[in-house]
């Protein structure tokens, strides 16, 4: 495809044209999808006189992170004037178990509903999958209830059993559609040869998954992270996981609003997520289209 | 005796892909289909600001379709669900097409079309918060390079914001919709469009009358999960408007929580839970079937 214009000559003055009306959307574009991220930079470096009098757009006069040391450990969060420490390290106990659960449980269902098919697996599978589309508003209140029942709420125990369980659907369609690819008869040989189950997933399937377990870390990670819907309706006050404190910190009305704070804590939010993002973003990309080209 | 036990063990043998998936496999069937059921029940009885177990048919959903927030929410879905699926869509072709033309730094602009798509709506909602800050944001950026009657006060009007929900998530998700055709242009059949420029058909020519009508599939699947995003969205609202001025932006995600959580009105929540549930249904069962069938043949 990208060799189209090879193909057939063209009138080259024509073409130059063409060359820069693609490269000014381009750029254009560019300019759109970044102008929030450098508007939020740049705020969370100035101090709230140069907000006021200045231009939204304009440069900082200086490199000064205060706000960011405030955002950390001295903002108000409803009454709580602790900063986004406490709450980052809830999200950071909350997401590591929650990712290791989905996954490994996602591998295993993975591979046993295309290695090990039995009678009502693909029912199974169907059943599973359906998982990824519902809208979580329809489980949420049964889910308040049960937390309350099983005495989760406002842990971070209750979140992380949450997302384990809605991101399963996820990890299991990853895993899935992964070893569908790899050959049966490699299986039926290693059966032959007497490996049951737990070999031949440790000894063959799981060599050649790193792949997949990447995307399928990336994946659950970012959702898990960026969730606010879970964490606002099942946990309160000093429980609450750093999306839903980002919020309570920039809705805080007490007192001046810290324009710079506030964009501060929007930048340590978001860290974490672009920093893998950025690192690796190949695989992030591998799971956002992989459960919608190829169901 | 021997025989005995190696007549247990191939049976364990044969039992255990069955034990391996059966705890994921009861937690979804419990925590998702359970939990639907659940919800449905409650959205069929009297319950107030604990679940009441009582059950009074459809009066719940009476109550919902009377409430004039409920259709405000609605009507906005319809409204914030077209714009924001029809929007992405063109600015993701677009930029897809443009991007395929051979351009050198092809990696790095796709990074910036798609690192929003890394980040959360609550962030986003933040960020654009402020840029759409009536008194220091855009706004009087642009008054100040001397278009005086410029106005961009959108989070501020009842009648515009549900269009700087729509703003925000186009930005959000439009790389994301580039990222999904690149990838299907890619994969195009390169004979098929020599051919076509053999004959002589122009570069725009082939691309409108060929290469987009050979990506149904592809449209299929981005509306899909577009239109998915948009009936979830709840965290954008929450973020950027929080439902108003009033509650002119506010969307059935928002109105469920609302209702369950802050109005004691479970009963007409589950109400509107189960409707944006069978909302998604209309959209996903279609799809799925069809894709699922498709899938058979391969």
């Amino acid at each position: 495809m990208s060799n189209l214009d090879i193909v057939r000559p063209e009138n080259s003055s024509f073409q130059w044209v063409g060359r820069l009306l693609i490269w000014s959307i381009l750029l254009l574009f560019c300019f759109w999808f970044l102008m929030p991220a450098y508007v939020v930079i740049s705020t969370s470096l100035k101090n709230l006189e140069e907000i006021r009098g200045g231009s939204l757009l304009a440069l900082p006069h200086e490199l000064n992170f205060t706000a960011w040391q405030h955002a950390w450990n001295q903002a108000c969060i409803g009454v709580q004037c602790t900063g986004l420490q406490p709450y980052f390290m809830n999200s950071v106990m909350m997401a590591i178990p929650a990712v290791l659960f989905s996954t490994i449980l996602g591998a295993l269902t993975g591979y046993t509903l295309t290695k090990w098919r039995f009678k009502g697996s693909n029912i199974i599978f169907a059943l599973i999958l359906f998982g990824c589309f519902v809208p979580f508003q329809v489980v949420i209140l049964p889910m308040a209830q049960t937390l309350g029942i099983l005495r989760l709420t406002n842990t971070v125990y209750g979140l992380i059993l949450v997302h384990s369980v809605y991101g399963l659907a996820f990890t299991t369609l990853f895993f899935r559609n992964y070893y569908v690819t790899i050959p049966d008869e490699l299986i039926r040989a290693a059966t032959i040869d007497g490996a049951g189950f737990f070999t031949i997933f440790f000894r063959i399937l799981l060599p050649i998954s790193p792949p997949i377990i990447v995307v399928a870390v990336i994946w659950q990670f970012t959702q898990i992270w960026n969730d606010f819907l879970f964490g606002v309706s099942f946990t309160t006050g000093g429980s609450q996981p750093l999306m839903v404190a980002l919020n309570n910190l920039v809705n805080t009305t007490t007192g001046v609003k810290q324009y710079n704070v506030d964009m501060a804590a929007a930048l340590i939010t978001a860290a974490p997520t672009l920093l893998v993002y950025i690192v690796a973003g190949r695989y992030f990309v591998r799971g956002l289209t992989a459960g919608s080209v190829k169901g | 005796m021997a025989s005995v036990a190696g007549k247990i063990a191939v049976r364990l043998e044969r039992l255990i892909p069955k034990l391996v998936i059966a705890p994921g496999f009861l937690a979804i069937l419990l925590f998702v289909y359970g939990f639907i059921i659940w919800t449905a029940y409650i959205s069929f009885s009297k319950s107030k600001m604990l679940p009441n177990y009582t059950l009074i048919g459809l009066r719940p959903y009476e109550r919902l379709f009377q409430m004039d927030r409920w259709n405000v929410a609605f009507t906005n879905l319809i409204i914030f669900g077209v714009a924001f699926i029809a929007i992405s869509i063109i600015i993701g072709v677009l930029l897809a097409i443009l991007l395929d033309q051979r351009i050198r730094i092809e990696g790095a602009i796709r990074t910036i079309y798609l690192y929003p798509m890394a980040i959360s709506f609550v962030i986003t909602g933040t960020a654009w918060k402020w840029i759409m800050n009536p008194s220091l944001g855009l706004e009087t950026v642009v008054r100040s390079w001397g278009w005086e009657s410029f106005s961009f006060g959108w989070i501020v009007d009842q009648n515009m914001a549900v269009y700087a929900l729509v703003m925000a998530a186009v930005w959000q998700s439009s790389g994301f919709v580039m990222a999904l055709f690149l990838s299907a242009l890619r994969s195009v059949d390169q004979d098929i469009i020599k051919a076509a420029s053999l004959d002589g058909a122009s570069t725009a020519k082939i691309y409108l009358r060929i290469i987009l009508p050979s990506m149904r599939p592809v449209f299929m699947s981005a509306v899909v999960i577009l239109a998915h995003l948009a009936i979830k969205s709840f965290d954008l609202v929450v973020a950027l408007t929080n439902g108003g001025p009033g509650y002119s932006s506010t969307l059935p995600a928002n109105f469920m929580y609302e209702m369950t959580f802050r109005r004691n009105e479970i009963g007409v929540g589950a109400a509107s839970a189960i409707i944006m549930l069978l909302t998604v249904m209309a959209i996903m069962v279609p799809y799925l079937y069809s894709e699922l069938r498709g899938s058979k043949n391969v």
